[in-house]
């Protein structure tokens, strides 16, 4: 596989476990350990009934016919929004704690942003009653205050990240110093895509369900079993991850990754980190972000808060860099515009960050017989104060 | 020229104090100043940290000094610039402890050539993994006379522990407990049976044990496992607020070699 992980846990140029050797044991443990317990028999077993009965997989793949009149083409929308929790989050932090489990770890942390991945995580430790502490940007507790509940009624400790800019970015810190000095006990569930080797690939693996079943519920549809595009939003990249993930190698399917460019790519309020981003290291691995000329890592800007990311997956990065995948981004306007057309039309109110991925319908010109499958990550509940400030719907 | 480090080790063994401080910080011009006090004070050595803005390994004290220094301005060629002929004036063995992106952005092999002319004589980067240092890097650190110093933790195996030791030259940093920079909550009496492990290994290099300590009875105790101590996170406290600089940092040396 042309643009899977290589040995080293590098995708071309990009990848790697840049971490202090605090973390190397953590981190060496789980990169011996994923492949072989992801493969055993009892754990995909435990994965897939899992996810049937407690996420409600399979998720439907939906032709949404009045969006499909007003672009004269075929989309289909993958409705992981419908998911437990309301995401695609949940795919990957129920396969983390079960492989958690197995290592014979006691305590989960995480990080999150808007609180998706923070809720998705306090849900599946709810699930195996294990002990849940999620760090959050001070600032983003304030900006998302029911999902800061939502994780406390179900028993999570949310602590806030007061560091740097109080946001996603520091969370994230929070989160692996918080591992640096619990090694032994802790297993830390990355949100997305990112982080050190093998993060990017073990996550990539859990959301990859997205792609399978697309492939055999669209060839139920259409009679084929391959896209012509798949389109998806990315902040660290998970939820494209997925939808990408059984597409890769067949280069007929084109890969479409659409960025937040907050108040647009050339104000210093954006997110857009293939078009801002340089080579760098963020957060324990060599990817694309968004930096100053010394290396200092710059604050993003996104109106979705699991956008609002100065990083990409390193899988990304070696998407964007060998042109497997097409990068577009979206502004706030053109992303909120998106939301509310899909409301209108199909009866489906997005998360902010998914609107981002609708919002290229506006950019791209597809042909009528194309079948275009969006990933509709999430649904748009938590968004609502942000909707309603706008407010011109 | 040889270098420092090694030639420090050479001549002592027993108790070596080495003084981590954030350079442009608590004023962006203090870099040079702190230097020549630590050495006027007694410090055997000293670490100088690049501030980061997100600094993995780090608690709260050395965190907050890397803000306001990168607040004040500093940067790695304000700082080189700052260092310009340091040598006419400081003989202490200087390492740099930094993290590896900044220093990516600058270009590694530039920033060990000027290092190696400014006269610095180690580097210390948590999160420049060993890979990538022994594949990729090595060869510029050697040609410019610079030791890269590892770190190992309570958690590092003895395997691991070897194979460090064979890559380094300078001195191996044993970091005192799992944790990161200036952690209140981790005793590093705790953890003496790990501190035998590492001295009865039989290395080849010197150790340093840092991470925590903070007085004379930290230092003194650690001393005991190693060749000396590094102390951070205390001694940027006691240099916070300072309105006598020098006189703060001679008194803070003072006290903690007893
Ligand atoms: C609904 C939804 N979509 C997308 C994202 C972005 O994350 P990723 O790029 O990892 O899919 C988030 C993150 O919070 C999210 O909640």
């Amino acid at each position: 596989m042309k643009y899977s992980v290589d040995e080293h846990g590098y995708y071309g140029q990009f990848g790697g476990a840049y971490i202090p050797e605090m973390l190397h044991p953590n981190v060496e443990e789980l990169k011996n350990a994923y492949l072989e317990i992801m493969n055993e028999p009892g754990f995909k077993a435990e994965f897939e009934d899992l996810l049937r009965d407690y996420v409600g997989r399979p998720t439907p793949l939906y032709f949404a016919k009045r969006l499909s009149e007003k672009y004269n083409t075929k989309i289909y929308l993958k409705r992981e929004d419908l998911n437990h929790t309301g995401a695609h989050k949940i795919n990957n932090t129920l396969g983390q704690i079960l492989l958690a489990k197995r290592l014979g770890k006691k305590r989960i942390i995480a990080e999150t942003g808007a609180g998706q991945h923070g809720v998705a995580t306090a849900t599946v430790c709810a699930l195996m009653g294990m002990d849940c502490i999620v760090y959050m940007g001070a600032i983003d507790m304030e900006r998302q205050k029911p999902n800061v509940e939502r994780m406390r009624i179900m028993g999570a400790e949310v602590r806030p990240a007061t560091s740097g800019s109080k946001t996603l970015k520091d969370a994230t810190n929070e989160a692996i110093r918080d591992w640096i000095n619990n090694p032994v006990d802790t297993h830390y569930i990355i949100g997305s895509v990112v982080g050190p080797h093998p993060y990017p690939d073990m996550v990539a693996r859990f959301q990859a369900i997205i792609s399978e079943e697309i492939k055999w519920q669209l060839k139920g549809l259409t009679g084929r079993e391959n896209p012509d595009h798949v389109i998806a939003c990315v902040g660290g990249g998970s939820n494209a991850a997925g939808a990408f993930y059984h597409f890769l190698d067949n280069e007929d399917v084109n890969l479409i990754a659409v960025e937040a460019a907050g108040l647009g790519v050339n104000t210093d309020k954006s997110a857009a980190t293939t078009y801002l981003g340089t080579p760098g290291v963020l957060h324990a691995s060599r990817s694309l972000l968004m930096q100053t000329e010394d290396g200092q890592v710059v604050e993003p800007y996104s109106i979705s808060a699991g956008l609002d990311y100065p990083g990409i997956g390193p899988m990304h990065a070696h998407l964007f860099e060998s042109g497997r995948g097409s990068f577009f981004s979206a502004t706030d306007d053109e992303a909120y515009e998106a939301g509310i057309r899909v409301s209108r039309l199909e009866g489906i109110i997005p998360a902010l960050e998914t609107a981002h991925a609708f919002a290229v319908l506006e950019q791209i010109e597809f042909k009528p017989d194309d079948i275009v499958v969006i990933n509709l990550s999430g649904r748009g509940d938590k968004d609502l104060q942000t909707y309603i400030d706008r407010g011109d719907y | 020229m040889n270098n420092r480090i090694i030639e420090l080790f050479k001549k002592k063994d027993k108790e070596v104090l080495n003084i981590y401080f954030t350079a442009g910080f608590p004023a962006i011009e203090d870099t040079t100043r702190i230097l020549k006090a630590l050495e006027k004070s007694g410090a055997d050595m000293v670490e100088l940290g690049i501030p980061y803005s997100d600094p993995l390994a780090d608690g709260p004290t050395i965190q907050e000094s890397g803000a306001q220094a990168l607040d004040n301005g500093m940067t790695i060629k304000k700082l080189f610039e700052q260092l310009e002929g340091i040598r006419e004036e400081v003989s202490l063995p200087i390492m740099f402890m930094g993290y590896i992106n900044p220093i990516m952005q600058y270009g590694i092999e530039n920033f060990c050539k000027k290092a190696g002319e400014l006269g610095i004589d180690g580097l210390i980067l948590p999160d420049l993994p060993f890979h990538e240092y022994n594949t990729m890097y090595k060869k510029v650190f050697e040609e410019n006379n610079i030791s890269n110093i590892f770190l190992v933790t309570p958690q590092t195996s003895e395997e691991r522990l070897k194979v460090i030791d064979e890559s380094s030259e300078g001195f191996i940093y044993v970091v005192s407990t799992n944790s990161t920079t200036g952690n209140a909550d981790k005793k590093i009496d705790d953890n003496t049976a790990y501190f035998e492990r590492i001295q009865n290994a039989n290395l080849s290099n010197p150790t340093l044990i840092g991470f925590n300590i903070k007085d004379n009875e930290t230092f003194t105790n650690a001393s005991k496992y190693s060749n000396g101590a590094i102390i951070g996170s205390a001694f940027i406290k006691a240099i916070e607020n300072s309105t006598d600089l020098e006189g703060d940092i001679d008194k803070f040396v003072k006290s903690v070699k007893g």
